[in-house]
């Protein structure tokens, strides 16, 4: 079972190992490929749909597909690219994304992608969310109305036991991501800082300490989200 | 309090994947599942607290708050605003002196709107306290709040005699009725009780019962269509412990019913499908995922159920045939429309929100508890039972080309004769619309909101004024076609709800409006997408409605239904249909309102925008356009 599946992506070659998704195999051949809530180590649920390609004339979510041999994968097409920024845009007007007074900001993934496909004013109205900010237990707080529902908290964040410290809650356009009161009482120092490690966006922060790295020298001010992974 | 709650937990085994099952009881128990259940079940089901209330904030009939000792769930969906929704409501509200979705500060009354509940033909309808009161008027519902301040029981409530056909079986008791106008070869009452199970399956082997469901060409009669004998290959050749029929019985889409009719009058011809399909996949576990709208079946399912056991149709060893073992139980749902979509349907099924899975893997692949599983619609199993009866030559004699056999149509909305219809494939919409007697149409809507709404316009008995309107290159082709569209998967594909609209009908305002208020209501929210557009695109809707629109906010709709179909499921990918097919089908409906001179328009309403600082200092405001 470990031998090595070959297809296409955007007419390149592309070497799979067996298992891999397309989005894994694109990152390993230096092909990037746009991804939000898919996060290493987790199963991945395709639920932003940014990663989102053309399979056979079909939409398919590269984090959750895996390579098959001869696939013809299309990504960087006008047609992907441009739905891709919609969903970027989708996500910035669901929201509150204020990035100057954004304790993530250069750090924020949905930021940095927004440079990266270049969106100036989004085409859908804002919706100017009220769900306000969350202060569950010592060490989180948690900003509502930059959340963009990844999931990656739910699915990282537990306890030994395997209990989830965030949950969703409601759904439809209602749907939000809360954290358990009694847990968030008691999460530990490490745990905490590592769910806002894992928050691609500014929802999941850390109390008492902002701005420790100024901005201007973070991780996407420096270098272009995705940089790190293309080879061209 | 505790000890109740432990032995809800016992009987399921502490088995989070029974989370549904722990939850539906503790309903029935005590009205709600408060903060103490919660913790209860939290801890022996080693979940957090939050874990738990995500599964119960997911479905529409689970609530953390006490409930009222009456709750009134009235439809909503279009078919109940046609036949006096609004009237109903309001009656509701005055006689109650509570607004809806709220509770009378006694407790007595609770009132609550709630989406589709399978009564289009029967509407406006509402379930209270999980028995089901049809056709209400103002002066029915006025005499239901008196009966109920009285202090009479939920039965004594009832007033009229029970409908038709099973719904008056004593274990039913229920008002309801089938109103089967149209019966083929599904329906026809040459069925023999079993017959296959007792006498047909000794005689032939799984793989010929694959063969036959194959050569028949039966397909999903849910709405997909995909082919049931190659789901049931599939399913047959996947290694795994257990293998798992489930039956589909959660139509949740607005104006389909035809699964509660099956369910009430032929529920033994869609058991027997399911042993069948037991048979041919060698499956050992067996499901039938009711809808918690069809809650007041229960009882007398399980009674079929119960009866089948007693005949050794279900157990070990049916009929005789050595190591085939099959039983099946019902799991209720709780509310959620999406949970008809097989793996949400699953997902439910293991306790959990009912959210899609991504594919691959397919059910057939890992289903439920991740043993290959086969999920069938209710409609697709009974006429399996049929084809393996009579041969899939017999089948193949009925339907079109491309779609053979015969389908269940929900017809509802603007006609005479509302109610269940089996036609076979090929049926235009011209004959349907003169089976249910209906006059006077301008739009029939196919496969629900998620489906077509089809301009029926008569283009020969236009008026000179109106067919300029339709003076669109586009438009005039619709029109001349639409009436003799036909049923088919190559045509017009359904699940089988048909709903009838007249000439007096508000397409945009009333129709559309309705079905994509449905799918903000029912959408799940895991797909950025289908979690954002529909409110976005009603909201545009809204601002052309309101004379606000311009050409260019026609063409961002139809540019961001494209988005839309990057969701994971149907219901996303099909969650703008409403809007898209009625700008096709019914663009000058658009044009009518949208101002074809202006370029840009800002929506802003200065008289509206200060209207609040003006009632405070008590101004008027004087409105000068000049």
């Amino acid at each position: 079972m470990s031998e090595e599946i070959k297809f296409k992506i955007d007419g390149k070659d592309i070497i799979a190992k067996n298992g891999q998704t397309i989005v894994e195999a694109a990152r390993d051949n230096g092909v990037f490929i746009p991804t939000l809530c898919n996060f290493k180590g987790v199963k991945p649920k395709g639920s932003c749909r940014i990663c989102s390609v053309k399979v056979n004339n079909r939409f398919m979510t590269s984090c959750t597909t895996p390579a098959a041999p001869g696939m013809e994968v299309y990504s960087d097409t006008k047609e992907i690219s441009d739905l891709r920024k919609s969903i970027i845009e989708l996500l910035f007007v669901s929201g509150n994304h204020f990035c100057p007074s954004c304790e993530k900001s250069g750090n924020c993934e949905l930021q940095a992608l927004a440079y990266k496909y270049q969106m100036m004013v989004p085409r859908f109205p804002y919706s100017f969310k009220k769900h306000g900010v969350i202060s569950t237990g010592p060490k989180l707080l948690k900003e509502q109305d930059r959340c963009i529902l990844c999931q990656r908290c739910m699915k990282t964040i537990k306890d030994e036991d395997g209990k989830r410290y965030y949950a969703f809650k409601d759904r439809g356009n209602k749907l939000e991501v809360v954290m358990d009161e009694e847990m968030s009482k008691t999460i530990p120092d490490e745990l905490a800082k590592q769910a806002m490690e894992n928050c691609p966006v500014g929802s999941i922060i850390y109390k008492e300490i902002g701005f420790a790295e100024p901005i201007g020298t973070r991780k996407y001010d420096k270098k272009s989200i995705g940089s790190e992974i293309e080879t061209n | 309090m505790k000890e109740k709650i432990e032995s809800i937990l016992d009987k399921y085994n502490n088995d989070p994947s029974r989370l549904m099952d722990i939850l539906l009881d503790i309903m029935e128990n005590s009205g709600y599942v408060d903060e103490f259940s919660i913790s209860v079940i939290a801890e022996n089901l080693k979940l957090s607290v939050a874990q738990v209330k995500e599964t119960i904030s997911f479905y529409h009939f689970f609530s953390e708050k006490p409930m009222a000792k009456f709750n009134i769930y009235l439809n909503n969906s279009i078919t109940s605003v046609i036949r006096g929704f609004k009237e109903v409501k309001e009656t509701l509200e005055a006689e109650a002196g509570i607004n809806f979705g709220s509770i009378t500060e006694d407790g007595l009354i609770g009132l609550f709107e709630t989406s589709c509940i399978g009564m289009n033909d029967q509407g406006p309808a509402a379930i209270i306290n999980n028995k089901v009161f049809t056709n209400l008027t103002p002066y029915r519902v006025r005499k239901l709040i008196a009966d109920i301040k009285e202090g009479k029981t939920i039965d004594e409530l009832v007033y009229e005699n029970h409908g038709d056909g099973n719904n008056s079986h004593p274990i039913m008791n229920s008002m309801v009725y089938n109103h089967i106008r149209k019966k083929s070869i599904l329906l026809d009452d040459n069925y023999v009780k079993f017959d296959v199970i007792a006498n047909d399956l000794k005689n032939i082997s799984p793989q010929d019962v694959i063969q036959s469901i194959e050569d028949s060409n039966l397909r999903g009669r849910g709405g997909a269509g995909f082919p049931t004998g190659l789901k049931w290959k599939f399913g047959s050749r996947m290694p795994g412990k257990h293998r798992v029929i489930i039956c589909n019985a959660d139509e949740g889409e607005p104006g389909t019913f035809k699964d509660r009719v099956m369910l009430t009058q032929y529920s033994d011809l869609v058991f027997e499908g399911m042993v069948l399909a037991a048979y041919a996949t060698k499956a050992d576990i067996g499901v039938l995922y009711l809808r918690f709208e069809y809650k007041y079946m229960l009882d007398y399912l399980n009674s079929v159920l119960d009866e089948m056991r007693k005949n050794n149709y279900l157990g070990t060893n049916i009929s005789g045939i050595e190591g085939f073992n099959f039983d099946i139980r019902i799991q209720l749902g709780a509310g959620a429309y999406v949970c008809g979509e097989e793996s949400a349907l699953i997902e439910s099924m293991e306790g959990k929100r009912g959210e899609p899975r991504d594919k691959p893997p397919f059910p057939v692949e890992k289903g439920y508890l991740e043993y290959p599983t086969i999920v069938n619609n209710v409609e697709t199993l009974a006429s399996a039972v049929k084809i393996v009866k009579n041969g899939a030559k017999w089948y193949n004699s009925f339907g079109t080309k491309d779609s053979l056999g015969t389908k269940l149509l929900s017809v509802s909305g603007d006609c005479r004769f509302p109610g269940i219809y089996e036609v076979e494939w090929g049926t235009s919409i011209r004959e349907v619309l003169e089976m249910a007697g209906a006059n006077n149409v301008q739009a029939v809507q196919v496969g629900g909101p998620s489906g077509t709404l089809v301009n029926v316009k008569d283009i020969d008995n236009l008026s000179k004024t109106e067919l300029m309107k339709w003076y669109k290159p586009s438009g005039m082709m619709t029109a001349q076609t639409a009436f003799d569209r036909k049923l088919s998967y190559s045509d017009l594909p359904t699940g089988g709800s048909i709903i009838i609209f007249n000439k007096d009908r508000d397409i945009l305002r009333e129709v559309v409006m309705n079905f994509m208020d449905f799918f903000i209501e029912e959408s799940c929210g895991s797909c950025s997408t289908c979690r954002n557009l529909p409110r976005i695109m009603k909201e545009k809707l809204e601002k052309i409605i309101s004379g606000h629109g311009v050409r260019d906010d026609i063409d961002d709709l139809l540019n961001w239904g494209k988005i839309i179909k990057l969701s994971r499921c149907g219901l996303g990918q099909t969650a703008a249909n409403p809007i898209l097919s009625s700008i096709l089908n019914f663009r000058h409906l658009y044009e009518e309102h949208v101002k074809a001179m202006t370029d840009y328009d800002n929506q802003f309403d200065l008289s509206k925008s200060v209207s609040p600082a003006n009632s405070f200092v008590g101004r008027k405001f004087i409105h000068n356009h000049s």
